[in-house]
């Protein structure tokens, strides 16, 4: 058996978005390093109703690091230490005996708090609903190998389709700006053929609407590159701006 | 057993190949401007949802979008790893419609419709032509073409992928074409809410009842027609590769308002999962089947061995599949290699915690083509196994175990997807659908974006266009019968009955009922074991009754606001509903079949054997309220290929 650990956590505590809100300290024994960051947490709220005290509110779901629910940070990083990793993969023996974990919700203004750690980040979609698709009806699509793509161009477009919406991006940024996931989004679909109809529309549509939902501008910080639990490279950043001004 | 009530499959006359064909031909149509005034809900923002709710929208029907993800992007189809098959023989290699029929026919151990399957194979193709126009990147070949590869078995490549990311690809495509929808006005998109309760006007579907989770409001939603596209059920096991939040809400409730439940024990585990260790581990995650192309399964020779796997010298290893079923080895189905490596951990045989893991060992692999070859092959999956277990899988064998992972079982629908409700219409997951008793790899994206694409958008207006419908209100009596059942239901699970209520966690209630129906109703099924687990169900629920319950400190027990144990309350008392069927369903079904194995019915090799001459039809359940359910029987007649027994020895 693994040696089990001690953690004190830090956690936010915030009853509805209008309200104050605060840390609370909790102190947990006996963690089995083998546990996820989550799993600790579930621990303690068991714990927590087993006092008759309201739980720690945090978003998750499929904790395999796919569906992009849940992410807080984790002594101020974005979805915590580890590389290339949502806050639901991070497990315990990434931390040391004794150590203080301090969690907190994404800071930003387009994602209000709604309780604890958990945010609202409908923003997210109102910038896609701007235009982040292929206006194709169903029954109306060509066969499928009539649009030839090249294996480097489906690959690049993939490694930026990857991203899943978490926002980690506008969480890590002191700007608050979203352009990570704007930038992956037009670098998805505008590497395609099939984006090519919209492709110039799109790029303006959705950094305007990322404007409107009160996300900051890039600042060349280039944190998001590094929080981001998909890998995802800041360079779209860079690519996008082209698409704005070019043409 | 009573037959009082009839099913009407709706299924078509005449040969298969040309049957929906022929169905949409006749199938009546809505002039464009009278779609404006009949709405559609959906529940649930999967492949099915998803692609139903925009596909109709741009038909012109208004529709409302329930979900209680916090955006529709998060279903859980984003987390199917293998790809999506279509009969599109790009590689030339035999595929065909009647191939891909066949074999999902098969593939189901002759407990699927045929039409159904049929109706499937033939959709495929055109929603890869779909999935790609909304810009989905699928892996292509040198020229640009689409690449495919093969899938759990089977003997032609017609499995389209993105690379361990297809679900998410697909999703997003889907979920994209739905916000498109959004944006034009024609798709209400209301997330954040859990459906509890449907509403019925004069048995007709006509609207939901759903559960605000973030104020804690109940909400009546009506519409012309309902469709319930909301996943699976295999979290009744607690413990599974599903999404921890996904659940059977929607499904019981709808069967408890009349919805006919079908083959509710069809239940598939998966053999290649990370097994479990802790006692709060929440979820078990799905390691990709593709691991079992190169990696062979073993266990110590001795029981008890307890040297780590390095030191054990080949002759006391057991390649356990390699030495039972010499031509498919270690590839034999999902259900065969499952119920193997189950048998030998109950025999003590297991290792890693609890004995309940087996190895999956990518040494000879790597000693053969190299780190660099396996490393490129598998690389997502060697890092994922290792960030969940902190074992490094090049250096020592991978320890997996089976676990659940789909549901084929789900509400009885006929042809059309409609249940026996009428207007209530259930997509993907949800249904019993085309998948028989078990389900080929890559075929739930398939069937999915077939119901929801191309076949909930034939069949749902021509029930629109039939009779002509009452204006429903969210005054109307029905809706404010439901709300106050649902509000009833609400104050019963609030209500600080006895001493102590509220302060045991509903996890743990749940945990409970997953360990109890994994022993009785999982890889493996006996007469006794199902009767014994469902007096203990019956005592798990009532025990939850009295000693469960939610409190409400932020609220003041008034149920207001966000309260995430409420939410696994409501979920639970669904999920114990669900158990008792399932272990009826697995009783009353006397045979071995595809994922269904009863230990009574099995060759002297340990083999299933199926009886069609007693079970060849599909069990459909009707809720009775007290009473036990009532099981209903549609026969299954097959013409096109005659039932055979599967062999993989």
């Amino acid at each position: 058996m693994p040696t089990p650990l001690t953690l004190t956590f830090k956690i936010w505590r915030q009853i509805r978005p209008d309200a104050p809100g605060g840390l609370d300290t909790h102190r947990l024994e006996g963690l089995s390093p083998d546990l996820s960051l989550l799993e600790a947490l579930d621990v303690l709220n068991e714990r927590l109703i087993a006092r008759g005290e309201r739980p720690i509110t945090f978003d998750h779901d499929c904790r395999e690091g796919i569906c992009g629910a849940c992410g807080f940070l984790v002594n101020g990083q974005a979805h915590g230490p580890a590389a290339e990793t949502t806050v639901c993969q991070l497990y315990l023996r990434q931390f040391r005996d004794g150590q203080v974990l301090v969690l907190e919700p994404w800071r930003a203004r387009a994602f209000p708090v709604q309780q604890d750690l958990m945010v609202d980040r409908s923003a997210f979609d109102r910038i896609l609903q701007a235009g982040g698709y292929c206006s194709v009806n169903t029954g109306s699509a060509p066969e499928a190998n009539s649009l030839l793509v090249s294996r480097e161009a489906a690959a690049s477009a993939f490694d930026a389709a990857t991203c899943i919406g978490c926002g980690a991006c506008v969480a890590s940024c002191p700007n608050a700006s979203a352009s990570l996931f704007v930038a992956a989004k037009l670098a998805h679909l505008g590497q395609l053929p099939q984006g090519q109809p919209e492709r110039r529309q799109r790029a303006n549509a959705l950094q305007e609407q990322m404007a409107r939902e009160g996300f900051g501008h890039c600042g060349n910080h280039l944190e998001c590159e590094a929080a981001c639990p998909k890998g995802i490279s800041a360079d779209w950043i860079s690519w996008m701006r082209r698409e704005r001004w070019a043409g | 057993m009573s037959d009082a009530m009839t099913l009407d499959p709706r299924l078509p006359d005449g040969p298969l190949s040309t049957a929906w064909q022929r169905t949409r031909d006749n199938l009546p149509l809505i002039s464009p401007s009278n779609r404006r005034h009949l709405r559609i809900l959906v529940v649930g923002s999967g492949l099915a949802g998803a692609s139903a709710a925009a596909s109709l929208a741009e038909q012109g029907y208004p529709v409302t979008l329930i979900t209680y993800h916090d955006s529709p992007r998060r279903a859980h189809s984003v987390a199917a790893q293998g790809g999506i098959n279509a009969a599109k023989n790009y590689a030339n290699d035999g595929d065909s419609v009647e191939r891909l029929f066949r074999d999902t026919v098969k593939g189901g151990d002759f407990r699927a419709r045929e039409a159904g399957c049929h109706r499937l194979a033939e959709i495929s193709g055109a929603i890869i032509d779909q999935c790609v126009a909304q810009g989905v990147p699928f892996a292509r070949e040198y020229g640009g073409t689409l690449a495919t590869r093969s899938f759990g078995g089977t003997l032609v490549s017609r499995t389209f992928y993105a690379r361990g990311q297809t679900g998410q690809q697909l999703l997003y495509g889907a979920v994209q074409a739905l916000l498109r929808q959004v944006a034009l006005g024609r798709v209400t998109l209301l997330p954040r809410r859990d459906m509890v309760e449907l509403i019925t006007v004069d048995g007709v579907a006509r609207g939901v009842v759903c559960r605000h989770l973030l104020s804690g409001e109940l909400e009546a939603h009506t519409a012309n027609a309902v469709l319930l596209a909301s996943g699976g059920y295999a979290n009744v096991y607690f413990l599974s590769t599903n999404a921890v939040k996904s659940n059977a809400s929607a499904l019981w409730r709808a069967h408890r308002k009349g919805a006919c439940f079908a083959n509710p024990c069809f239940t598939q585990i998966h053999p290649t999962c990370i097994p479990s260790g802790d006692a709060h581990q929440s979820k078990l995650t799905l390691m990709s089947e593709s691991l079992r192309n190169d990696g062979r399964v073993w266990l110590p020779a001795l029981p008890g061995d307890s040297r780590p796997p390095e030191a054990i010298p080949e002759a006391e290893r057991d390649y356990f599949l390699e030495r039972q079923y010499p031509t498919y080895g270690n590839m034999v189905p999902r259900d065969v290699a499952s119920r193997r490596a189950r048998e030998l951990c109950l025999r003590g045989r297991g290792v890693g915690p609890g004995g309940r893991s087996v190895y999956l060992d990518l040494a000879d692999a790597i000693r053969r083509e190299g780190t660099a070859v396996i490393e490129a092959r598998y690389g997502n999956l060697l890092q994922m196994y290792e960030r969940i277990t902190g074992e490094d899988p090049r250096a020592t064998p991978l320890r997996i175990y089976p676990a659940p992972h789909y549901t084929m079982g789900g509400l009885w629908v006929d042809y059309h997807l409609m249940s026996t409700i009428p207007g209530l219409f259930v997509l993907g997951e949800a249904n019993f659908s085309e998948h028989g008793a078990n389900r080929l790899g890559a075929s739930a994206l398939m069937q999915a974006l077939a119901d929801g694409t191309f076949i909930a958008p034939a069949t749902v207006p021509a029930w629109l266009a039939g009779a002509p419908q009452p204006e429903v209100g969210v005054e109307h009596p029905a809706c404010l019968e439901a709300l106050a059942a649902a509000a009833a239901r609400l104050r019963a699970l609030l209500a600080p009955a006895g001493r102590g209520r509220g302060a045991l966690p509903v996890d743990g209630f749940h945990r409970e009922l997953g360990l109890l129906m994994i022993g009785a109703c999982g890889i493996s099924r006996s007469g006794p074991g199902l009767r014994q687990a469902l007096t203990e169900v019956e005592t798990l629920r009532q025990r939850f009754a009295e000693e469960g319950g939610v409190t409400d400190p932020a609220a003041g027990g008034a149920g207001g606001g966000l309260n995430g144990e409420l939410e696994k309350a409501l979920r639970l008392v669904d999920f114990f509903g669900l158990a008792d069927l399932m272990l009826r369903d697995a009783l009353a079904r006397e045979e071995s079949c595809g994922a269904h194995f009863r230990e009574e019915h099995q060759t002297p090799e340990g083999e299933p054997r199926r009886d069609d001459a007693r079970f060849r039809h599909i069990a459909a359940w009707e809720h009775a309220g007290d009473a036990p359910p009532r099981r209903h029987v549609e026969p299954l007649t097959y013409t096109a290929l005659p039932p055979a027994a599967r062999s993989y020895r």
